[in-house]
């Protein structure tokens, strides 16, 4: 494979020669060489289609809809699929899909939140364990051994038994969800950091009296954004299969409330007479966490300078 | 090397024994099993429920503190890891079900171990013809599939299967029938084998996924490497070149996975459990925290977490052995 030097994102590493001039093509941005190599990605366009009309359809889905989540049609009982329920009816008479679309809403809100939350912590932690060092980067590193030895799948649904219960019980879920979620992508970003905290820039910036926290959010951070935003976009996957996980026992999203994982679930009762309960929750979870891992696996080979799947810039 | 692992397992066990410490404050503070007796008709005797839970040592008028020396004398000097709140040992039952795990989750995960190994190295040498992105799109809906809609599927399968063969060919109700047997020989084997596939299936499925995306990416990687170009180079057949040089390589962390998947197996399978009815360790967990039984729970999250150390250890004696760069002396 022939490297192209004209797309090198760091023209200055030359030493100020001048660069052999390419009077046909110009240079491109960061930015622009990434775009490239992700929409060259056919997965991973489809997915973030998937991704966008899911959440059109869980932002506006009420609207758009014949039937509303709690609205009953009296005397259609496990209906199958039909042109009145496009995805059938449970024993209440419920429209499957408004309540489908509802469950979607709760996961995503979920997924995205402890994502961004739990990439957060990683990001804080784990670079300023490598930065600080010490008993400091000892201390996390031990935390993280800890966390992990322990089964979290018990003991977040430990605490949500016992913990609130009402509207807004979801919101411990999220906390549970990310607090038991951050550690192996902290121990990536610490080594990350490792070698992004010798450079020159950031000597420069703590010579000239830059604080600590400063420099972590200013220098370090910034410069393993890429492997960050991969993070944030598979951990929505994995929050979503978490909570659904959950659910599916009664640990996770309580009633009156529901997401995905509580809907499937609800059908997994009645799978011999309705399997349509089951199936369209399952699907659409299916397809979800599908659609965030192509986009996730898009994204990374787009970031990653290295990695020869994206293709030529 | 010896002096090395010895200070691995010691650190190990210091960092088990705070974290079941830590779960078990956990469970003692979240869980009430208090709620059990109090909602009983006809009423019980208040003192009656404070004797019960105090014999179990959940009783919430214990200091935290008490119950923890009381808890850690138990598990320390006589290995007794409490009772739950009816009454039934702990320790007992972990015991029983520690096997049922282990007869529910081996076969399934040998055969997903390597039917995912060979199908990612088959894969990857074949990268980007037809062969390799039906498989790797299967193999994508898999990883996006979690354990139990594969198994609702599989069951809403089996059940158009035995209606349409107009028996009982597939069974999913426990490991095997309550009932008399039909009198042909081995008729009991038979019956467990009937239990045995769809379970098998199901974890097979979900093994194969992760390794075959792990295994194809390594593969991958091998393949490209100098030293197989070299191999090829110097006039080594495409088939030896694969397997012994790039193969080989590629194998190295798989191990490592295989090692520690090993460990952690049985506390791992508690939604096949559920679904095909097997009383497991990983469906005891979830029963234990319905029923608010603290010392179950507890237990539990130990031996998930020796499971999980062990696997460590078993994870960095693997690389030792099978990776010759790695020197632990």
């Amino acid at each position: 494979m022939s490297v192209d030097f004209r797309t090198n994102e760091e023209p200055e590493a030359l030493g100020g020669f001048a660069q052999p001039a390419a009077p046909t093509s110009h240079r491109l941005t960061r930015g622009q060489l990434v775009r490239r190599r992700f929409f060259r990605n056919r997965g991973a366009v489809i997915g973030l289609v998937v991704i966008g009309l899911l959440v059109l359809l869980a932002l506006f889905g009420s609207y758009l809809l014949p039937w509303q989540y709690d609205q009953r049609d009296l005397g259609q009982y496990y209906k199958p699929p039909s042109g009145r329920h496009l995805f059938g009816t449970t024993q209440a008479g419920f429209d499957v899909l408004a309540r489908t679309v509802r469950g979607l809403g709760k996961s995503l809100v979920i997924g995205f939140m402890v994502a961004v939350i739990q990439t957060t912590l990683a990001a804080l932690i784990g670079s300023s364990a490598a930065y600080i060092g010490g008993w400091y980067e000892k201390a996390w590193l031990w935390v993280i051994d800890l966390m992990l030895v322990l089964p979290s799948f018990f003991l977040i649904a430990v605490v949500s038994q016992g913990g609130p219960k009402g509207t807004y019980a979801w919101l411990l879920l999220v906390v549970l969800l990310a607090a038991f979620g951050w550690q192996l992508s902290a121990r990536v970003v610490r080594s990350l950091s490792m070698s992004v905290k010798e450079r020159e820039y950031v000597a420069a910036a703590r010579f000239m009296g830059l604080s600590t926290p400063r420099l972590l959010v200013r220098h370090i951070v910034p410069n393993i954004a890429s492997m960050l935003i991969v993070d944030v976009c598979l951990g929505v996957g994995y929050a979503i299969l978490g909570e659904a996980g959950l659910s599916y026992f009664g640990y996770g999203v309580q009633a009156p409330d529901t997401s995905l994982g509580t809907l499937i679930a609800e059908g997994a009762q009645s799978t011999t007479i309705a399997p349509w309960i089951f199936l369209a929750p399952a699907g659409v979870l299916v397809l979800l966490v599908m659609s965030v891992n192509a986009l996730g696996d898009g994204l990374r080979d787009a970031l990653d300078p290295s990695s020869m799947s994206g293709g030529q810039a | 090397m010896v002096r090395y692992l010895l200070l691995r397992v010691a650190n190990y066990a210091v960092l088990l024994f705070i974290a079941v410490s830590l779960a078990w404050v956990l469970a003692q503070t979240q869980l009430h099993p208090r709620q059990l007796f109090e909602v009983r008709t006809p009423p019980l005797d208040p003192r009656s429920i404070e004797n019960i839970l105090r014999a179990a040592n959940v009783s919430d008028q214990v200091p935290l503190w008490d119950r923890y020396v009381t808890w850690l004398r138990g598990v320390f000097l006589h290995w007794d890891w409490g009772t739950s709140p009816g009454g039934g040992a702990v320790g007992d039952e972990i015991g029983r079900r520690i096997w049922v795990s282990f007869r529910l989750v081996t076969i399934g995960w040998l055969l997903g171990t390597v039917l995912g190994v060979a199908l990612g190295a088959w894969s990857a040498v074949r990268q980007y013809r037809i062969s390799d992105r039906v498989v790797t799109a299967i193999v994508l809906i898999l990883v996006a599939t979690p354990s139990y809609v594969t198994g609702e599927v599989t069951k809403m399968v089996a059940t158009a299967v035995n209606k349409q063969v107009g028996f009982q060919l597939f069974l999913f109700l426990g490991e095997k029938s309550t009932g008399t047997l039909p009198g042909y020989p081995l008729a009991g084997l038979v019956d467990r084998v009937q239990h045995m596939v769809l379970p098998t299936l199901v974890l097979t499925l979900l093994g194969l996924a992760g390794l075959q995306r792990l295994q194809r990416s390594l593969m991958l990687d091998a393949l490209g490497s100098d030293f197989v170009r070299t191999a090829r180079a110097k006039g080594l057949r495409e088939n030896r070149a694969v397997m012994k040089h790039a193969l080989r390589t590629a194998l190295i962390p798989t191990g490592t996975y295989f090692a520690f998947q090993a460990a952690t197996l049985f506390v791992g399978a508690t939604y096949t459990e559920r679904i095909f009815a097997f009383q497991g360790m990983g469906i005891y967990g979830v029963d234990t925290i319905a029923t608010q039984n603290i010392n179950g729970i507890v237990a539990v999250t130990a031996f998930g977490g020796l499971c999980y150390l062990v696997g460590a250890i078993l994870a960095d004696l693997m690389v030792a052995f099978l990776d010759p760069r790695v020197r632990l002396s």
